[in-house]
């Protein structure tokens, strides 16, 4: 029994996120991009709940390693021929050379975890408000860099041309991220680290390293976020510093704490949820048609997405979800 | 292109210090603001900047009334906002973490900014000039130095409310209670300091600032966006990290500081020097919170860090 009840909690969530890249390979071309803008938002949001749902820690930073993530991998997906003219400041060795699409993957999530390890090495020390504010520095300092550092990206300028890949690699992707997300939670690590977010201080006293647990969750973290980077940027097949720094910030964590903070679960409802929501207005700013024309104006989008995040956190901080994992067993009242 | 310390001491003129003073003073002003809220509330408000924005807003739809009412207009406006915010989303949160507090004003800032979005393209355009309090920016010449007028009244503003609330806070039995909730909060109110009471305060005192602010940021510049005053309040919010949050007085020279460090950079280095200076201010605050988490200008240890 406890076997299958497990396995809800990893089955569920995937099958969830199977059956919207089922529905985005049946939907029309021009619909597809709701359905890939929902998986690659999963992967994202699954990605920081591995350091901040299951630490307790805020971060505002996540968002860098998405960043580093995407424009890892796509500066190196860019084909030769093109890079000379469109980005001709690079150092030599990110010019001359061209991997292809699952490489480029892996090398974003080997560059999200580096970065993430080399950052959380000393942040880790910090919590509560302090790291919030540190992490907030360090999507700050990644924004700046990939900004006005043409040696390594296009600097203000978008990044075109990028190879877009389809439904299946964002599917998979998201499935991989909502997998390693599971095996950590189960795991001795993920054990030990929701102990610390519990009781700090009754984790400490039985022998848990309480800065060692978060910085391995943020590596990983910071590796899942590269990986959705990749994901990200094959995705759009063009990109610019503006897409992955304050609006993701705010879109990820509204997703997370609108899903509910504590639980996988949690994020991967949340992720969709608003994702919908948001594509939904989106359109709906443009004006869209159900029967009558629905036509909101410019702005409205992130108007009701932080409504529902400021409501949600008021009224029920623990989500949607109840930070709960999914069960369909009757709980115990 | 060779460049030097010491060609950077050249390039800066009484101008540049001059200009730098001003921005400085604002920026302590909105120090003081952030810095209220978060002695009685813990609260590091995010949402600092859109209050002020909201002010520059009113300025420039009130930019045909006469200049008294369209300013008296924007204090109206942003004190009411800033307790409607009191209100409708601190006091149900005060029993959250500190962390929750500031993800709900960081969820608040992008919902008035959008708020402002949808209010400001009505006419298909984005930025509304506020044209009623312009000519305050007009510069008088000083020993062949240019002082816009609004430097007067920025320098003045702050001196003049740095001193009010320094005999507020000193003086009085309602800025007595502040202080004692600032120290702590719980013995404060088992001691009979009632909680409303002194946070509404401190809310209405930071309303009042960010509306003096707004009337300054938008006399130099005159047209408001929906991101006015995102870049000045996230640069105020390193300041007064880095200067030291628990303390009213270091938080503002930390404000102050940061202002007049970036009015002289700004001006004394060229363009293409400064593009990274972002990234250092930001790399100086996580410094600062792991080597002097109390803040630079701070004696003794600070709440703000816990440490693990």
């Amino acid at each position: 029994v406890r076997a299958a009840r497990d396995s809800v909690q990893l089955l569920g969530p995937a099958a969830v996120v199977a059956a919207v890249g089922l529905a985005a390979s049946f939907a029309s071309p021009e619909n597809e991009i709701y359905f890939l803008n929902a998986l690659v938002a999963v992967a994202i949001v699954v990605a920081i709940y591995v350091f901040v749902g299951n630490s307790g820690v805020l971060s505002f930073g996540q968002i860098s390693f998405v960043a580093a993530g995407a424009f890892a991998a796509g500066v190196t997906t860019v084909p030769l021929e093109s890079k000379t003219g469109i980005l001709p400041d690079l150092f030599p060795v990110l010019r001359d050379h061209t991997i292809g699409n699952v490489p480029s993957l892996l090398l974003a999530a080997a560059v999200g975890g580096v970065l993430a390890f080399v950052v959380g090495l000393p942040l880790m020390r910090l919590s509560g408000l302090a790291a919030g504010i540190a992490t907030f520095a360090v999507l700050e300092i990644t924004h700046n860099l990939l900004r006005e550092w043409t040696k390594i990206g296009p600097g203000a300028t978008t990044l075109s041309l990028v190879p877009e890949a389809g439904v299946l690699q964002a599917t998979l992707g998201a499935l991989t991220i909502v997998a390693i997300a599971f095996a950590y939670q189960r795991s001795r690590l993920g054990r030990l680290l929701r102990a610390t977010r519990e009781d700090p201080a009754a984790a400490q006293a039985v022998g848990v390293g309480v800065h060692a647990q978060r910085l391995w969750a943020f590596t990983l973290s910071g590796a899942l976020c590269g990986l959705a980077g990749g994901l990200l940027v094959h995705m759009l097949g063009s990109i610019t510093t503006e897409q992955v720094y304050l609006e993701l910030t705010f879109l990820t964590l509204a997703m997370l704490v609108v899903g509910g903070l504590t639980s996988l679960w949690g994020a991967v409802v949340g992720a969709l949820a608003v994702s919908g929501l948001d594509s939904f207005l989106g359109k709906a700013e443009e004006g869209v048609d159900l029967g009558f024309t629905l036509d909101v104006p410019a702005g409205t989008r992130l108007v009701v997405v932080g409504a529902l995040m400021a409501l949600v956190l008021i009224l029920r901080p623990s989500g949607l979800t109840g930070g709960r994992e999914l069960s369909f067993r009757r709980r115990a009242a | 292109m060779t460049f030097s310390g010491l060609s950077l001491v050249a390039a800066i003129d009484a101008q540049t210090l001059v200009d730098a003073v001003g921005l400085g003073a604002v920026y302590a002003l909105m120090a003081v603001g952030i810095g209220l809220v978060f002695g009685v509330l813990r609260l590091i408000n995010f949402a600092y900047g859109q209050l002020v924005m909201a002010g520059a807003y009113t300025l420039a739809f009130t930019a045909s009334w006469p200049v008294a009412g369209s300013i008296a207009a924007c204090f109206g406006v942003v004190i009411a906002l800033s307790l409607l915010m009191e209100r409708a989303v601190f006091r149900p949160l005060r029993t959250h973490s500190p962390a929750v507090m500031l993800v709900t004003t960081f969820a608040i800032a992008f919902l008035l900014q959008s708020i402002a979005l949808i209010v400001d393209v009505r006419d298909d355009t984005i930025g509304e000039p506020a044209s009623s309090v312009a000519p305050l920016n007009q510069a008088v010449s000083i020993g062949g130095v240019d002082v816009r007028k609004v430097t007067f009244v920025a320098v003045g503003v702050a001196i003049v409310a740095l001193g009010l609330l320094a005999l507020l806070l000193g003086r009085t039995t309602i800025g007595l209670q502040m202080r004692a909730a600032a120290a702590d909060f719980r013995t404060a109110r088992l001691l009979g300091v009632r909680a409303d009471r002194v946070i509404g305060f401190a809310v209405l005192l930071s309303g009042v600032l960010a509306a003096t602010v707004a009337v300054i940021l938008t006399v130099q510049n005159p047209l408001v966006a929906p991101d006015f005053a995102l870049k000045d309040t996230i640069v105020v919010l390193v300041g007064v990290v880095v200067g030291g949050i628990d303390r009213l007085w270091t938080a503002t020279l930390g404000g102050f500081t940061i202002g007049f460090a970036s009015g002289v950079i700004n001006g004394a280095l060229p363009t293409d020097k400064s593009v990274f200076l972002p990234s250092a201010l930001f790399a100086l605050v996580i410094l600062v919170l792991l080597l002097r988490p109390a803040g630079l200008f701070a004696r003794g240890g600070g709440t703000l860090v816990e440490r693990v």
